[in-house]
């Protein structure tokens, strides 16, 4: 019975305290809204933004401004540029304020920056352009059907990623750093000469977390829904289930990491130290698809990577348990590693 | 609730050990190449007071940790209330309240939580508006932590250590950095656990301190114990009954500082002497003979004096004595 009471007492302090941790509050609660939100409305779909292109003067810049503004269904900015002003406007490509910079001639020449996704869309449509008035053109009339759907958005793949990261950083950020907290400030020696059992401390915070766990996920997912028109097909066992085992796995790594740091400050290094890579490496915000092939079943295994997969599977496509096995057992497998490491490295001083 | 009355009736009754409610054989714990406690014999008897005074460093926390099972000894017994940490570690937690030198508290939960969380963890479990009441914190009961002064923060810290009814309270300089005002009211909660019957262990730096509270004494010094007994048979051990300070006027330290010890040790009623940054101090064993002997010296001297004080041998005396340091640091 004492004990039961001990774990809801230590339950409780440990809500108490991230109540009154208004800074806490910011960075759980606000913040990933805040982000989904600006990242959401920066790259909310709609129709691909007319190419800004520039014709260099010269033999047959009128004709061939004459010719691409005629193109069907290639709506384009086009506009005759003095020779002398070159250099500029290649710096303006560079800079994104122009799309395209066309030099007449027997030889077309067509100058862009593919490394930005307007600079090549820009591109693409030149050519289309081109290709709908060359004589005898076969393809008279194609019709451009840009991918509108909802859960194909770069929104749709951002938002199950957001979550994960919030999953992630909450997780790890809370424990890890209450823990170092505790331990630097010698609280944790005095909870040591009690009779409180070590598993009730350790306990308490896990589900201290799940509080929050509904909160936290509820916002930013309601957000997603109402503001972004995110789909949200996922079955809520699926997500129940994904979640939970999320939460259990972040805050069993954060305990790990800061099993044994004795400042605030080396407990912060190791929590950025473990994050980052996951960061960028677990397809937050781009698919980690974008890394060499051979890296990628690498790549897959790493907590937050399995938790995105699951989540974007569950969420947009509303894949079923079974589906989420892999994804599931990884993410089991980390948790159970982690609370080993936790519990034999742990250091109570 | 039916197991906690039970185990309150088992206490009262009086399984609760008697005699000795700690006793350590031979002590060593080193830290690396330092060896902070060096062979310690202690004991306590049950329902007293016991004082360890020593200077920094002398392994005080180290024994008293080792005592509340926070650090294994690399050699040596302890035995806490009839028990030994590795047999009944569960058992002697229960039975025992903590003040550590230095901790701290979680700073945004108020008194009143913070008492909260630490009853939870005990089978025995004191009323908690009693515990307020006990050090005077019922007012401040739902501020919080970070809001109390340094003394209220003590207070609690010595609640917290009492929500269990502990036979044995170890408490680690419990007062330091407190005002007078605010050391008399801890003092006040310890005489009171006192009167309950309880077992102390104090460690202190305070001499006044270790006078109002402890029964008996230990100085410790280099990890070992120098000397024990009463506060009285450690002041009558210096086989003194006062100490003589002087100090003398500018210009005349040179000539003052010219007498030699074996001049002084000469003098009728004096024993022995003590010689400080800005003063001087004899031990004497006939402080009438004593004075007049060293105004006659220095009056053969033309040395004139800022300043002469006589007062009963004490407590910091005795430190002195043993160990060539002050009680406290300066
Ligand atoms: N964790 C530690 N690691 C290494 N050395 C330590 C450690 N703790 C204490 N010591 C050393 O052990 C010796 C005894 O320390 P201890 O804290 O027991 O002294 P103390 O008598 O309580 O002193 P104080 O009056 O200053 O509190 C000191 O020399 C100290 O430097
Ligand atoms: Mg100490």
């Amino acid at each position: 019975m004492a004990n039961h009471s001990a774990l809801f007492e230590l339950v409780r302090v440990r809500v108490l305290l991230f109540l009154r941790e208004p800074e806490a509050l910011f960075w759980v609660f606000i913040f990933p809204v805040l982000m989904a939100a600006a990242l959401g409305f920066a790259f909310q779909g709609g129709e691909a933004p007319t190419a800004r292109v520039r014709v260099l003067d010269g033999d047959g810049a009128s004709a061939l401004v004459e010719r691409l503004s005629g193109a069907p269904g290639v709506p384009l900015e086009l506009e005759i540029a003095p020779v002398a002003e070159e250099p500029e406007l290649r710096r303006a490509i560079t800079s994104g304020r122009i799309d395209v910079l066309l030099l007449p001639g027997d030889d077309l020449e067509l100058v862009f920056d593919g490394q930005r996704p307007e600079g090549a869309a820009a591109r693409t449509a030149v050519e289309l352009a081109l290709a709908r008035t060359a004589p005898g053109a076969p393809l008279a009339e194609a019709t451009l059907a840009p991918m509108q759907e909802r859960g194909s958005r770069y929104v749709d793949f951002l938002l199950p990623g957001l979550l994960g990261l919030n999953l992630m950083s909450t997780g790890m950020w809370v424990i890890g750093f209450a823990v170092a907290d505790l331990r630097q400030r010698k609280v944790l020696k005095r909870l040591l000469v009690t009779p409180m059992r070590r598993s009730s401390f350790l306990l308490s915070f896990l589900l201290a977390r799940l509080v929050f766990l509904v909160m936290e996920v509820a916002a930013l997912v309601l957000f997603g829904a109402l503001v972004l028109d995110v789909p949200f097909r996922a079955g809520y066992v699926e997500f129940l289930v994904l979640t939970l085992l999320a939460a259990f796995t972040f805050a069993g790594l954060g305990l790990a990491v800061t099993s044994r740091a004795q400042t605030l400050q080396g407990a912060s290094g190791l929590l950025n130290f473990a994050m980052l890579p996951m960061w960028l490496l677990s397809g937050v915000f781009f698919s980690y698809e974008r890394f060499p092939e051979f890296l990628h079943p690498f790549l897959k295994l790493i907590p937050l990577s399995a938790l995105n997969d699951a989540l974007r599977a569950t969420m947009l496509e509303g894949a079923s348990l079974t589906t989420l096995l892999p994804e599931l057992a990884i993410l089991a497998a980390w948790a159970a590693a982690a609370f080993v490491v936790a519990l034999t490295c742990f250091r109570w001083r | 609730m039916d197991r906690s009355r039970r185990y309150r009736l088992r206490r009262v009754v009086g399984e609760t050990h008697k005699g000795a409610a700690v006793r350590v054989r031979g002590l060593v714990v080193r830290y690396g190449a330092l060896t902070a406690v060096d062979g310690l014999d202690l004991e306590v008897r049950a329902g007293t007071c016991m004082g360890i005074l020593g200077p920094n460093g002398a392994g005080k926390t180290t024994t008293i940790e080792v005592l509340e099972g926070l650090r294994d000894p690399d050699a040596g017994e302890v035995e806490v209330l009839g028990r030994t940490w590795s047999k009944d570690p569960q058992g002697i937690r229960e039975r025992i309240g903590v003040q550590l030198q230095e901790t701290d508290l979680q700073r945004k939960l108020t008194v009143i939580e913070t008492l909260r969380m630490f009853q939870s963890f005990y089978r025995e479990k004191r009323d908690l508006g009693e515990i307020l009441e006990l050090v005077g914190l019922t007012e401040k009961r739902r501020a919080r932590v970070d809001d109390l002064s340094g003394g209220q923060r003590q207070r609690l810290t010595l609640g917290c250590a009492l929500v269990n009814r502990p036979e044995l309270l170890f408490l680690d300089e419990p007062t330091t950095g407190l005002d007078p005002q605010a050391r008399r009211r801890v003092w006040e909660i310890v005489e009171e656990f006192k009167r309950a019957g309880g077992t102390a262990l104090l460690t202190t730096h305070y001499m006044e301190e270790a006078e109002r509270l402890a029964d008996d004494l230990v100085v410790v010094d280099r990890g070992h114990v120098v000397a024990r007994g009463t506060p009285m048979e450690l002041i009558a051990s210096l086989g003194a009954t006062g100490v003589v300070r002087y100090a003398p006027r500018a210009g005349h330290e040179a000539a003052a500082a010219a007498i030699s010890e074996a001049e002084f040790l000469a003098l009728p009623g004096v024993r022995s002497l003590r010689v400080g940054n800005d003063s001087r101090e004899l031990i004497v064993h006939d402080t009438q003979a004593a004075v007049v002997s060293l105004l006659g010296l220095f009056e053969a001297r033309g040395i004139q004096l800022e300043d002469l004080s006589t007062h009963r041998p004490t407590l910091e005396d005795v430190f002195v004595a043993l160990t060539g340091k002050q009680l406290r640091d300066g």
